[in-house]
């Protein structure tokens, strides 16, 4: 009633126009995708190139359900706040059908909770935070990427492997690190009783003292170190620790190191036989990357990051699930999100059902350095479906919706 | 027989000291309702940290003040303020942004002890007895300018306004006519004078301008190096000859600078 | 144990150089000018990256390559202070101080933008410095060389600086500045020149803190904020405009990091703080500052502070009419928008009451906006409360932080005060953050949504829309009632207001906590609105929003912040919309704003308002 009347209005007073002509059906589908670009541009400049990759290819192979996919770009400036207010705007005045994007934890849960509370879809490519399927986990929220539990489960199948029995730790000091740390601690634990944790650091993101912290580090003298540091910590971090000899004769395991994002700074000072998470975005030769890379640098003239593949990935999964429910109605996409299988770069994936949580794995390795740049060796890929926890325990985890 | 009334003001041994240097040692002195006492001395000779510690800016190392008889020794400002002293200062200090008559409001609304209120507009109270103030020191025509475009000598006047506001036993005045033009002064403190005599108020002032002094003050105090070398009416003070002394010595004679 | 200690005392100093580089320019500057350069920071992270390209370019193998493309570096930054001091600074050198920090950080935003245009979004690992590679052991531990150096840095610059401050007349003329402006231009001294040059100096000092940092620390597109609030925490902590202040203050700060490491690595996010925050309380001009430093602070907008006249409450009654009826014409996301803009306007008028009528500048108002949504979402989270409970609970613990905060606050002024209470707010953020159990950390607190009646967007704008009226007018009324006179009486003439009975201090103190109150109030309707809180809203950024809109509305008036805040938080919203670069141009906006209207909006109309009147008088009396 009262949308028709403030409908009707806006429609007399001409201000409502745009919104009106672009009714259900005619146009091409909308997406709005939020994330945090002015925040963190080093991810997300390769995220959003592909994402706008992947829209002209499905478009230029007749759209989906014979329309046009078009997406409306938002900066939440890192603030979960304002990725709130952009939802919103999103959804009532750019009257998009699909939610999706977001890179930090923060902003993920801020949306998700937003999509839960508004019944739309939120398609989260990036966040990593374990809540967002599990303990906040909700009908309307998926995920792509591996989230924390899993790249820790990864990284610990090899720590296990490992002689070291005296761990060190360092962390940056939010949500992400600390839910890293626990699941690395915990799950290690479960694997190798004998190991003892001799000390943790928890720089504050973005702001590592690295001389006093690689020295707190090795006044514990441990056998091995796990990391979770990226970006400029982890440079700072890696470059300190290299002069003062830190990593020599221990062993190092470390998240998301490998991705070419991070991996790329370290140029010449990448420590050697670390095992990594990450991307081998120039070894890895199957078919269909070897399609998305070319087609990547085809358009851009640069290779494709991490950050590359989860933006084009994220459009593909949204593809696939338009196709799946044959509509754009917001009820039918979160069931066709369900157990929606497609290909992607790195092999075919799965959104399961049970927690919304896309099998999308990743390659861990070990780093190395070549002509003065780090890259992965010794790499395979880990599918995400082996490293999640079994379905009772994730029903355990996950409240009932 | 009743005890002898004490006098409005009396300090006692006064002294105070700054790193080492004495720049009031022992002064010790009265002021008596309705009574105008200047306080003299060449410069550095400690007239304004003996101010400072009269009006409780500063806190003797020894001595007591008593008001009324009352000692008010290292009271706060604002606590003597409500035992009946008002105040006005070598450099004027007004609120700026403010009228007139609200500078005169605003220390009404203090002296009733309204100043916390909420509620209810400041400019709306006391403006009779604000007015009545104003056009006691001449400045009634000139009630809604702005404070901060006055010129100086009007900023004198509002300042003995607002002194007088809480009906003071005892008017503390610093320098009241320094900056003025020589007319101005003798006509503001012909003003302080008549009304110091009206009301019964005591006032302790000091002054570099001799003509000033020895045409209003009842009694002239004299401080040299922190120590108080005479006192006594104006014929006396003016043929003392420690006094004569210390201002020829100084280059200072009688009949201003 | 001993060789442990020693080792991070030789880490504390390492990190201490660069800091008190920047912080050393930012002193000097502050000292001379008065200005507070929030862009100092960016001149650190603009050093960095001159100083990457300028090393790369001309060979980072070869010592004078990689020597030379240092100074060169140093020296370019420089030249940037000095176009940013003759293109900005000097046109608004007669507004009142804060101008000039609204206008540094117009600049911060578009030296973030310019940065990610010109270097990329990645992080740039420069070279290590020819002839230190490598390391030395010093206690058992090996200790790089480059360390040692930077080591050395910090005293001998502040030995260059002492000699020229005492033995060159520009030195002298620095210093005298710094101690007594006004007698300085009183000597007839080219001020012009001498606050360009000062500009110019302080700029290459922060360049060459950033260039130094090449060798040791990837350079990034975060540098600048990060340095610039340890910069401000050195600055305050050494006393403003005391170059040995800082010094021992970044020795202290890099010291206390470096051994806080080792007994509680989480506390480094709020370390610093609780050390300027303890060192202020006991020493309320820092270590080595005197009072004499002390900012002009409120001159400049001493004049008559007048009820709204017949034209100005017709436009706020038909602005009020167009709030109320709007929801029925516009679309629902402008309602939504609509909603920002009013709690926004309700938390700048909240720190208007203590910047305008009480003369305090807070860098921290975010703390009590944040703890008022903090308390909204931990009633609903923990106590089950309803809508209506929470937002009653919201600026009660706003209100509670206000008392604690501003007895400490109230008792300081001037940019220490400032600054303690940026320090009391980065405490509460921190807390937020890392007591993760109570507040879930930086995920924050989901699930804050209003009540059912509430929930439709028109319902819930009409909520926030009559409490926003309504504590705006209650802040209206305070301002114009006795308390709000004795405030404005403390802050025009403390020592008056003193001799006729107000205690100024305990007057602050309740405008700290009537502010708190407010801004509690709108933290609440904030949390509700977004059905979530996080520690982003008491971090900084939300801290610098509110002072945004405070002056750009202007701190004269009383309606200046309501439009303030709908001018500022408007225009960011469009921009961030229109383009990527919404940064530069926000920051351009925000500089030109300053240029052009160095009253605030509100205030520049009043002026000129004032000239055509006196002008008719003129021609009537002519």
């Amino acid at each position: 009633m009262q949308i028709d009347r403030r409908s009707f209005v806006a429609g007399t007073l001409a201000l409502g126009v745009p919104q009106l002509a672009r009714a259900q059906g005619a146009g091409p589908i909308r997406i709005g995708e939020i994330n945090s670009y002015t925040a963190q541009p080093a991810f997300l400049k390769p995220y959003r190139q592909a994402w706008e990759l992947a829209q002209e290819q499905i478009n230029a192979a007749g759209g989906v359900l014979g329309r046009k996919l078009e997406t409306v770009f938002r900066d939440d400036a890192g603030k979960p706040e304002d990725a709130v207010r952009h939802a919103a705007d999103l959804a009532t005045a750019e009257k998009v059908d699909i939610i999706a994007g977001g890179f930090l934890s923060n902003v993920g849960l801020a949306l998700a909770d937003y999509a839960n509370q508004n019944k739309r879809l939120y398609v989260a490519s990036e966040p990593l935070a374990d809540a967002l399927v599990w303990s906040k986990g909700n009908r309307y929220t998926f995920r792509l990427r591996p989230s924390t539990y899993m790249q820790a489960a990864m990284l610990v199948e090899e720590a296990a492997k490992l002689p070291a029995k005296k761990w060190a730790i360092v962390a940056p000091n939010y949500e992400y690190g600390q839910s890293a740390v626990k699941w690395f601690k915990e799950l290690l634990l479960k694997a190798r009783p004998d190991v003892t944790f001799v000390a943790e650091q928890f720089p504050a993101l973005g702001r590592i003292d690295a001389g006093a912290t690689v020295q707190a580090l090795e006044a514990a003298k441990p056998e091995a170190i796990f990391n979770v540091t990226f970006a400029v910590d982890l440079a700072n971090f890696v470059r300190a620790g290299n002069t003062r000899g830190l990593f020599e004769g221990r062993q190092v395991v470390s998240m998301l190191t490998g991705e070419p994002e991070y991996l790329d700074t370290l140029g010449a000072e990448t420590p050697e036989g670390w095992i990594i998470t990450g991307y081998p975005h120039a070894d890895l030769q199957t078919p269909e990357h070897v399609k998305f890379r070319d087609a990547y640098k085809a358009k851009y003239n640069d290779y494709p990051r991490l950050g590359s593949v989860v933006g084009y990935e994220t459009v593909q999964a949204i593809a696939a699930a338009l196709a799946k429910a044959g509509a754009t109605d917001n009820e039918k996409l979160v069931d066709a999100f369900e157990g929606l299988k497609f290909g992607s770069a790195f092999g075919p994936i799965e959104f399961r059902k049970i927690d919304h949580q896309s099998t999308l794995g990743a390659y861990v390795g070990k780093s190395a350095q070549k002509n003065g740049k780090g890259v992965m060796v010794d790499w395979s890929y880990r599918d995400g479906a082996k490293y999640l926890p079994s379905d009772d325990e994730v029903r355990k985890l996950r409240p009932a919706v | 027989m009743s005890a002898p009334v004490p006098p409005v003001l009396e300090a006692r041994d006064l002294a105070r000291s700054f790193g080492g240097v004495k720049a009031v040692d022992g002064a010790s002195f009265s002021v008596e309702a309705g009574k105008l006492v200047a306080l003299i001395g060449p410069n550095g000779a400690g007239k304004t940290t003996c101010f400072n510690m009269l009006n409780g800016q500063i806190k003797p190392d020894r001595g007591e003040v008593l008001l009324a008889g009352q000692p008010i020794t290292g009271l706060a400002p604002r606590k003597i303020w409500r035992l009946g002293v008002g105040r006005t200062f070598q450099i004027t200090a007004t609120f700026a942004s403010m009228t007139v008559r609200e500078n005169v409001q605003m220390a009404l609304i203090s002296h009733a002890g309204k100043s916390w209120r909420l509620f209810g507009r400041a400019d709306q109270r006391r403006l009779g007895p604000a007015d009545a103030l104003l056009a006691q020191v001449g400045m009634a025509e000139q009630a809604e300018h702005a404070c901060g475009v006055l010129a100086y000598g009007d900023l004198k006047r509002v300042e003995l306004a607002v002194a007088l506001a809480n009906e003071p036993k005892l008017l503390l005045m610093d320098e009241p006519t320094a900056g003025m033009a020589p007319q101005e002064r003798i006509a503001l403190m012909a003003l302080t004078a008549r009304i110091a005599r009206q009301r019964g108020i005591a006032v302790l002032f000091t002054e570099h301008d001799m003509d000033v002094v020895f045409a209003h003050a009842d009694r002239v105090l004299v401080l040299d190096r922190g120590r108080l070398i005479a006192s006594g009416t104006s014929a006396e003070v003016r043929s003392n000859p420690q006094v004569r002394a210390v201002y020829l010595g100084s280059g200072v004679t009688s009949g201003g600078h | 144990m001993l060789d442990l200690v020693l080792t991070q005392t030789l880490n504390g100093l390492a990190s201490a150089s660069s800091l008190f580089l920047v912080a050393c320019g930012l002193s000097i500057i502050f000292g001379v000018t008065r200005i507070v350069n929030f862009a100092h920071g960016s001149l650190y992270m603009l050093g960095g990256y001159l100083a990457f390209t300028l090393v790369t370019w001309l060979g980072p193998a070869d010592p004078l390559g990689f020597w030379g493309g240092v100074i060169l570096a140093v020296l370019l930054t420089g030249l940037a202070g000095v176009l940013i001091e003759a293109l900005i600074l000097r046109r608004i050198y007669q507004a009142p101080e804060l101008f000039q920090l609204l206008a540094t950080f117009g600049v911060v935003l578009m030296l973030q933008d310019i940065a990610l245009a010109t270097w990329g979004p990645e992080d740039k690992l420069g070279p290590r410095a020819p002839g230190f590679r490598s390391f030395v052991i010093l206690f058992d531990n090996r200790f790089p060389s480059y360390e040692l150096f930077l080591i050395a840095v910090g005293p001998v610059v502040l030995g260059l600086i002492w000699l020229l401050f005492h033995r060159t007349r520009w030195g002298v003329l620095i210093r005298a500045a710094t101690q007594d402006r006004e007698m300085v231009s009183a000597l007839g001294v080219n001020q012009r020149l001498l606050f360009t040059s000062v500009f110019a100096f302080g700029a290459a000092l922060a360049g060459l803190g950033g260039a130094l940092q090449l060798p040791r620390e990837a350079i990034n597109l975060h540098m600048d904020l990060s340095m610039i609030a340890e910069a401000f925490v050195v600055v305050v902590v050494g006393g403003l405009g005391s170059v040995t202040g800082a010094y021992l203050a970044a020795v202290l700060i890099g010291v206390l990091h470096a051994f806080g490491i080792l007994i509680l690595p989480k506390i480094t996010l709020v370390l610093v703080f609780l050390v300027m925050a303890a060192v202020l309380i006991v020493r309320p001009h820092g270590l080595l500052g005197k009072a004499a430093v002390e900012p002009r602070g409120h001159a400049g907008q001493l004049f008559l502070l007048r009820p709204a006249d017949g034209a100005a409450k017709a436009f706020g009654a038909v602005a009020l009419g167009l709030l109320v009826l709007a929801p029925l014409v516009v679309p629902d996301h402008v309602v939504l928008t609509l909603t920002d803009l009013v709690i926004f306007a309700v938390f700048a008028a909240s720190l208007h009451l203590l910047m305008g009528p009480g003369g305090i500048t807070s860098f921290g108002h975010a703390a009590y906006f944040g703890l008022g949504a903090y308390g909204a979402a931990l009633a609903v989270k923990w106590l089950g409360s309803p809508m209506e409970e929470a937002l009653m609970l919201a600026p009660l613990m706003a209100g509670i932080a206000g008392a604690i905060f501003g007895w400490f606050c109230v008792r300081l002024s001037g940019v220490y005060l400032a600054m303690l209470t940026l320090a009391f707010a980065q405490i509460a953020w921190a807390t937020a953050f890392q007591w993760v159990d109570l507040t879930g950390g930086d995920n924050g607190i989901l699930g804050v949504w209003p009540s059912a009646w509430a929930v439709p967007k028109m319902a819930f704008y009409y909520l926030a829309l009559a409490i926003a009226v309504l504590v705006i007018a209650a802040l209206r009324i305070i301002i114009f009632a006795p308390f709000g006179y004795a405030l404005r009486a403390g802050r025009d003439s403390p020592l008056r207001a003193e001799a006729i009975g107000l205690d100024v201090g305990r007057l602050q103190w309740a405008a700290f906590v009537i502010a708190a109150i407010a801004a509690g109030i709108a933290g609440g309707l904030f949390a509700f609105s977004k059905g979530s809180v996080f520690p982003t809203y008491m971090a900084i950024p939300r801290s610098v929003d509110a002072l945004l809109m405070v002056l750009l509305g202007g701190v004269q008036t009383v309606a200046g912040p309501v439009i303030g805040a709908f001018a500022y938080m408007g225009l960011n919203e469009q921009l961030m919309k229109l383009t990527a670069y919404w940064r530069f141009v926000l920051g351009l906006s925000i500089v030109l704003l300053v240029v052009l209207f160095p009253r605030g909006l509100v205030g520049t109309w009043l002026y000129w308002r004032a000239r055509r009147e006196s002008a008719a008088q003129a021609a009537a009396t002519a």
